[in-house]
């Protein structure tokens, strides 16, 4: 974090620093959601791991049913 | 990359397209409209289409910022560079959508005009700061996603007491054209395009929330379901679109719950209320006037507003005639109905706007699908 509400980013390896007046309540680890060199959203890891194991359901279907493509 | 490597995973993409073929009904036919731009570029971009059944159709919605900017907006950007000399700032996709008189901002800076590329709103006023001596404009577009960062500039350009800065507010809202589109006659009357259900945008949500399609979802009885920009996001909303039709419901789902929630990000919102008003009417390229469908900036804040600064009166310019931006804005047509796509309107030199940005239903096809044409 850094003074007037900015913060460095990490974005695959490449470090920009970016507003974050637009959100409350983020802390140093976060995964932000970044439009126009400001963050706009916090990402939400549980629900994030949720659509992921939705998808995880798709493939033991697919495998249960025997006919996957 | 940490929540996006996961979301692009080729073999689970092709097995929610089996489930898709599986649950589509043969005898039916699905036409779901992608609003924003940012699916249009990942549908293109990562073979979505080729993973659907014939019967699964989805057309490209008006909500590519640059594409929808009528000419007239940019030909004032253009006259505050060359007639006016002030420094205009802007977004680089704006920069080269064709204006009056063969200009773009590009070839306007060729001319002599001081334009500037900005990553930012807060660029354009890091511009303004090092620029005392000079006007500096912000040329403003974009929907609720580059409207917060306009608002938190212009909120610090009257904080600071920002004597030399002023934005042209181009501003525009996405449930307004969504009802535009399922008000006009081709969706309506003509039946020309069916549309059964609505992917909703993942950036614009992120800012205002899944409760703003509710409207849509009851009062027009078309599902929408609320996407990420990855394939697999984008996939997995297409199926969740086939089971409402199938089951005749019409609901907002959110599929992008890591990032979407119902009221959306309440600090954004409040300072764009703090700085901006609706605009009671605003011309959209390929949409025509569309009431209460833009915003403008608050009298409080009239000392930021281009347009009370410099006086400045907007004159609607016709697209050039051969181009068909205005149907493939509205789902009327598609790029290859266009005679010029690809011909004499390529990225290169685009005639119409949808050729411009990456997000642009011409160049998404041009770059990522006109061989598969071919094939």
């Amino acid at each position: 974090m850094r003074p007037n509400d900015h913060a460095v980013v990490n974005l695959g390896g490449i470090r920009k620093e970016i507003s974050v007046a637009l959100v409350s309540d983020v802390k140093v680890g976060d995964y932000v959601i970044v439009h126009v060199g400001h963050a706009i959203g916090v990402i939400d890891p549980e629900e994030a791991q949720r659509t992921l194991e939705l998808f995880a359901q798709m493939e033991a279907l697919a495998q249960a049913e025997g006919n996957a493509p | 990359m940490k929540y996006i490597d996961e979301f692009r995973d080729g073999d689970l993409a092709r097995q929610i397209g089996a489930r898709i073929v599986a649950e589509a009904e043969p005898g039916r036919q699905y036409s779901f409209m992608e609003f924003c731009g940012g699916h249009t570029h990942a549908i293109s971009r990562y073979g979505v289409l080729e993973l659907l059944p014939p019967n699964v159709r989805m057309v490209h919605g008006p909500g590519c910022p640059v594409c929808v900017l009528p000419i007239g907006r940019i030909d004032l950007a253009i006259r505050l560079a060359l007639e006016r000399n002030a420094i205009v700032c802007t977004y680089g996709d704006t920069m080269r959508v064709p204006a009056s008189d063969s200009l773009s901002l590009t070839r306007a800076k060729a001319r002599g005009g001081d334009i500037r590329m900005v990553y930012s709103a807060a660029d354009a006023l890091a511009t303004a700061r090092a620029n005392p001596q000079r006007e500096v404009v912000f040329f403003a577009i974009g929907f609720e996603t580059t409207t917060p960062p306009t608002a938190l500039a212009i909120r610090d350009a009257q904080r600071d007491g920002l004597a030399n800065f002023s934005v042209l507010c181009c501003h525009v809202l996405t449930p307004s054209a969504i009802t535009h589109i399922l008000e006009s006659p081709e969706v309506r009357q003509l039946g020309t395009v069916p549309i059964d259900g609505f992917i909703g945008p993942a950036h614009v949500s992120i800012v205002i929330g899944s409760a703003p399609y509710e409207h849509f979802a009851e009062e027009y009885r078309k599902p929408v379901v609320i996407a990420g920009f990855e394939p697999l996001d984008v996939m997995q909303a297409i199926l969740m679109l086939v089971r409402q039709v199938n089951q005749g419901r019409a609901q907002v789902e959110n599929e992008f719950t890591r990032a979407v929630t119902p009221e959306g990000n309440l600090k954004a919102q409040a300072l764009v209320s703090e700085v901006f008003e609706l605009r009671p009417a605003f011309e959209w390229r390929g949409l025509g006037t569309v009431p209460y469908s833009a915003l403008k900036i608050r009298s409080a804040f009239a000392a930021f507003d281009a347009e009370r600064r410099f006086q400045l009166a907007y004159t609607p310019v016709a697209d050039n005639k051969a181009c068909e931006c205005g149907a493939i804005l509205r789902g009327v047509k598609r790029p290859t109905d266009c005679k010029i796509f690809g011909t004499v309107c390529t990225p290169e030199n685009p005639v119409g706007s949808c050729m411009v940005s990456s997000e642009g239903a011409c160049a998404a096809h041009y770059t990522y699908g006109r061989f598969r044409d071919q094939a």
